[in-house]
């Protein structure tokens, strides 16, 4: 990396006490004098005082410190990092697209709710779903909202005892948190070594109190849960509902819906199955698809089409709603990019995602089993990421998840997930997604394959990894510790 | 076959190594049954200049008004760079920055901004941002419930001027857990908070006040003794903001004597476009000794093993992905993107560009109101100063008044009745410094063209 770039300072030590872009705002200086001078502020903030070159090369420095898919194979699992094609981005960028208010009228803004009304109906179709809304603004808030309306669903029936959601030990962190904000009580099943939901454990703790089991198939240990038949039965039969941590979806896109499946509610993350930029950790969009029997509570407003005109729902038209999580109709801009995308593909399109993203996942999976790589479940096939665990090295050579991470850094390669699921320890899940091509992963199991020989010949040289990133490992102690957020003013 | 890569030889020679015949016995663990059929209901793929020639149709058909709406949205100049250095592929394709080595632009960028925020808003500590500003108030609201040990009844008083779908959206969120909210009548003439109102409620258990400023019809509340007012009741004092105007106006971690505890709001002012309502990002500052219970990520300043200073996300522990049922909040990730943007923007605007946005802002609201109100069926509904922002009252429904002044071009402002019933035909106007003197002047005569049917 070039020196430059590495010792970039921070932007507060380029600043000169009365510098600035002068172009970049009006002409006129800055009068509040009509203003009760009691409310106005006296302090100067802090906010660099620089040129616009000197702004321009401080961030273009910054972003060439990052890893991202436009410019490393970023094999993190669980995240589903694709190519987020430029299309997508240039085309939501249209000038109209970004003057448009949110309260504009309908009647001026036709084109724009053409677009989420279609991707509405698209992701409705892939997923057998029976109405989508495209509100929630994350993965997270698509939970939110789908245990939201599932409590919502019970109340109206005047179900008033229902409020254990089950949650199986391998789901995201967002699971069991997501269901407390909803006011519900987690009740955790354990996973079998096999990979699927321990369904012994399952019949056990469903019941009358049971609102509902949230679940991710494929699960987040990389395997299709075979016998989601036997408990989508298990809790319909209870009287809970299914939800679809839809997480992994690009797993079984044009494959399997989960409306088939028998779920009643799924968040999609479109930052992952519909391409949408992760960008350096969101905005993400957590649009949501449900059975008939939960169309009436999908959070709003979702577009509606009325002969050939589009408008936005209002509180009348949906009285049972849950209501609104944003501020408008959600990361609108996001919504856009993902129906672009959705356009480009194509009902073709949609069927290869899956396939591609499983043949990826599957031959890596098999070369680095051969190349001496233990699996987490090597019975099985992978979905579209799986997992390799580290318990054996560990042992043998002191050699971590954190090691192998790190020294990939080293070698150009984005590190896996690690240390995820929490009930397997030192393991790394691998996601490859349908966009590598076949050299890419073969240059990465040969990056792997390097670091195994270089920790069995030098554990502490791995152990000081990286060595050509901007910084060598960080002292996540000493940042918790000695707390320094905010540079000083 | 979009965006993948491989050829026929590749295919067979990927499914030799993992030992299976074609493709489809890749997927044989899942139950024959449940196989999709054709997804019909999926159009055809296009190639890419035939979805650029249908987006640029159905941009075309949403003809750009001259926006005089806010209530939350704002319609400021982005100074070109901002976006060009967002979208570099570097920041807008990677990933939230778990791998902190490889992530030290994005993570180095998120400290700049939280300098940037906890300084505007005179706070401490800033998080990395979190969904809107709707949702962020949801945030605060569940923060400041944890945060006041001493307050039991889990019931947070809100001042009636602040954003009413902010409202809207916090109780959604927040009831489930008990939470709730009770509204601060202000008064109808002035537009803001009276005391009188406050001391209803003294000495009642509350955790926290939540104060707009400037206030949802865009007047300016006695924030100095609103908050005072709530310290003393042993409530916690939450700011809602919108940052552009923090050049002009006192720092919420200035109001009355020890300051707001919380202030959030929406970031979108600071050059993130209004984009039909998202995405934006809520931002979250707060007092020293709430800091571990701020919800979503935080970036800190460490050394690495070479004694080099770096940034990491720090005190995940309180995070979902650590702590889950136990988290302060499900949040996963910030608005990394839109905070990207702001950051820049900030930089290049910098404490007097930024002021003088506000400024002009100001000053053109000031002009607009004086421009049309002596046009018949036009009153200004409250005495006293409006920032950018202020409340209009018709002789015809504002519904009918913002369809017309459409067909004129104008996106007239935003209607309130349905949240404000005592005011009739209420219109809430917005002016940004993007606006001159001869789109205030075509704005008047629009608009009493659309009332009472002649030009001015």
């Amino acid at each position: 990396m070039v020196d430059a770039v590495k010792m970039e300072k921070v932007i507060f030590e380029h600043s000169v006490s009365g510098r600035r872009a002068t172009v970049q705002a009006p002409a006129v200086a800055a009068d509040f004098s009509d203003l009760p001078s009691a409310l106005l502020r006296e302090d100067k903030p802090l906010l660099p005082e620089t040129s616009e070159l000197q702004v321009v090369r401080h961030y273009t420095r910054l972003s060439q410190k990052n890893f991202s898919i436009d410019t490393q194979f970023y094999p993190l699992g669980s995240c589903t990092m694709k190519y987020n094609p430029r299309a997508c981005n240039t085309l939501a960028m249209l000038p109209n697209f970004l003057a448009r208010h949110p309260l504009a009228p309908a009647s001026h803004s036709q084109g724009f709710l053409a677009c989420m009304h279609d991707l509405q109906e698209i992701l409705q179709e892939v997923t057998g779903m029976k109405g989508v809304s495209l509100t929630p603004m994350a993965g997270a808030q698509g939970e939110f909202a789908g245990v939201a309306m599932i409590m919502a669903y019970h109340r109206q029936r005047g179900d008033m005892e229902r409020n254990e959601i089950i949650v199986p030990d391998a789901a995201h962190g967002t699971n069991p948190a997501t269901a407390v904000m909803c006011g519900c009580v987690v009740k955790e099943i354990p996973t079998g070594p096999d990979g699927d939901v321990d369904v012994e454990a399952l019949k056990a703790v469903v019941g009358p109190n049971t609102a509902g089991i949230m679940l991710t198939n494929p699960s987040t240990v990389g395997v299709f849960e075979r016998k989601i038949e036997e408990i989508s039965k298990i809790v319909h039969e209870a009287g809970g509902l299914l939800y679809y941590d839809g997480a992994n979806l690009n797993a079984i896109l044009g494959k399997v819906r989960p409306g088939d499946m028998g779920f009643d509610v799924i968040h999609m993350n479109l930052h992952k199955t519909f391409s949408t930029p992760h960008g350096g950790g969101g905005p993400g969009s957590g649009a949501v698809g449900v059975s008939e029997r939960l169309v009436p509570f999908m959070p709003m407003p979702h577009v509606l089409k009325e002969g050939d005109r589009y408008r936005y729902v209002t509180e009348a038209d949906v009285p049972d709603s849950i209501g609104r999580l944003s501020g408008w109709a959600g990361n609108a801009g996001v919504n856009l990019r993902a129906y672009i995308y959705a356009r480009l593909l194509g009902r073709d399109g949609m069927h290869r995602v899956a396939e591609f993203a499983a043949l990826n996942a599957n031959y890596l999976q098999a070369r680095l089993s051969a190349a001496g790589f233990d699996l987490a479940y090597p019975d099985r096939r992978a979905s579209h990421e799986f997992i390799v665990t580290l318990k054996r090295q560990a042992k043998d050579i002191g050699l971590t998840a954190t090691d192998i991470a790190k020294r990939l850094l080293d070698k150009c390669f984005h590190a896996p997930t690690i240390y995820f699921p929490l009930l397997l320890t030192s393991c790394l899940l691998i996601e490859t997604t349908e966009n590598e091509a076949k050299e890419d992963l073969d240059a990465f199991v040969e990056a792997m394959i390097e670091i195994l020989r270089e920790a069995e010949a030098d554990i502490e040289m791995i152990k000081g990894a990286p060595y050509t990133q901007p910084v060598r490992r960080l002292d996540d102690v000493k940042a918790a510790r000695e707390l320094d957020v905010v540079w000083p003013n | 076959m979009p965006f993948i890569p491989h050829t026929e030889t590749e295919i067979r020679s990927m499914l030799d190594t993992i030992g299976v015949n074609e493709l489809e016995a890749i997927f044989d663990e899942i139950p024959d049954d449940l196989r999709c059929g054709q997804l019909e209901g999926v159009p055809e793929g296009l190639t890419e200049y035939e979805v650029t020639r249908l987006l640029h149709q159905r941009a075309a058909e949403d003809q750009a008004l001259s926006c005089f709406a806010g209530a939350g949205a704002y319609d400021h100049h982005i100074p070109a760079a901002v976006w060009e250095i967002t979208t570099r592929g570097e920041f807008y394709s990677a990933y939230t920055p778990y791998q902190a080595e490889a992530s030290q632009g994005t993570l180095q960028l998120i400290y700049e901004y939280q300098s940037m925020m906890a300084s505007l808003t005179g706070m401490d500590i800033s998080n990395a941002s979190l969904y809107d500003g709707a949702s962020a108030l949801a945030e605060a609201v569940l923060m400041a419930v944890r945060a006041n040990r001493k307050s039991k009844s889990r019931k947070l008083l809100v001042a009636g001027t602040v954003n009413p779908t902010y409202r809207k959206v916090t109780n959604v969120i927040v009831h489930n857990q008990n939470i709730s909210l009770d509204e601060v009548p202000f008064d109808n003439a002035s537009g803001t908070t009276v005391t009188a109102a406050l001391e209803a409620h003294a000495g009642e258990d509350y955790a926290a006040l939540v104060i707009q400023q400037p206030n949802f019809f865009g007047s300016l509340e006695a924030v100095d003794e609103m908050t005072d007012w709530a310290h003393a009741n042993g409530m916690l004092v939450v700011a809602v903001a919108n940052p552009m105007t923090l050049a002009a106006l006192k720092a919420p971690g200035q109001w009355g004597e020890k300051g707001a505890d919380i202030a959030c709001g929406e970031g979108q002012p600071l050059g993130v476009p209004m984009s039909s309502g998202g995405p934006y990002y809520g931002f979250m500052c707060c007092k020293q000794p709430l800091a571990r219970q701020m919800p979503g990520r935080i970036v800190g300043r460490t050394v690495d093993l070479d004694g080099n200073p770096g940034f990491a996300l720090t005190l995940q522990a309180r995070e979902q992905h650590i702590r889950r049922s136990k988290a302060t909040s499900n949040i996963c990730t910030n608005q990394g993107l839109c905070v990207t943007a702001s950051t820049i923007y900030m930089s290049l605007l910098g404490p007097e560009g930024l002021a003088r946005v506000a400024s002009a802002s100001h000053k053109n609201m000031n002009a607009l109101l004086a421009a049309i109100k002596d046009i018949d069926g036009v009153s200004v509904a409250h005495a006293g100063p409006s920032f950018h922002e202020a409340l209009i009252t018709l002789s015809k429904p504002a519904a009918v008044v913002i369809e017309q002044m459409a067909n004129l071009g104008f996106l007239a402002g935003v209607s309130v009745s349905e949240d404000y019933p005592q005011y009739e035909n209420a219109l809430l106007v917005c002016t940004t410094e993007t606006k001159n003197d001869a789109d205030i002047a075509a704005y008047a005569t629009a608009l009493n063209t659309v009332l009472n049917g002649e030009a001015a």
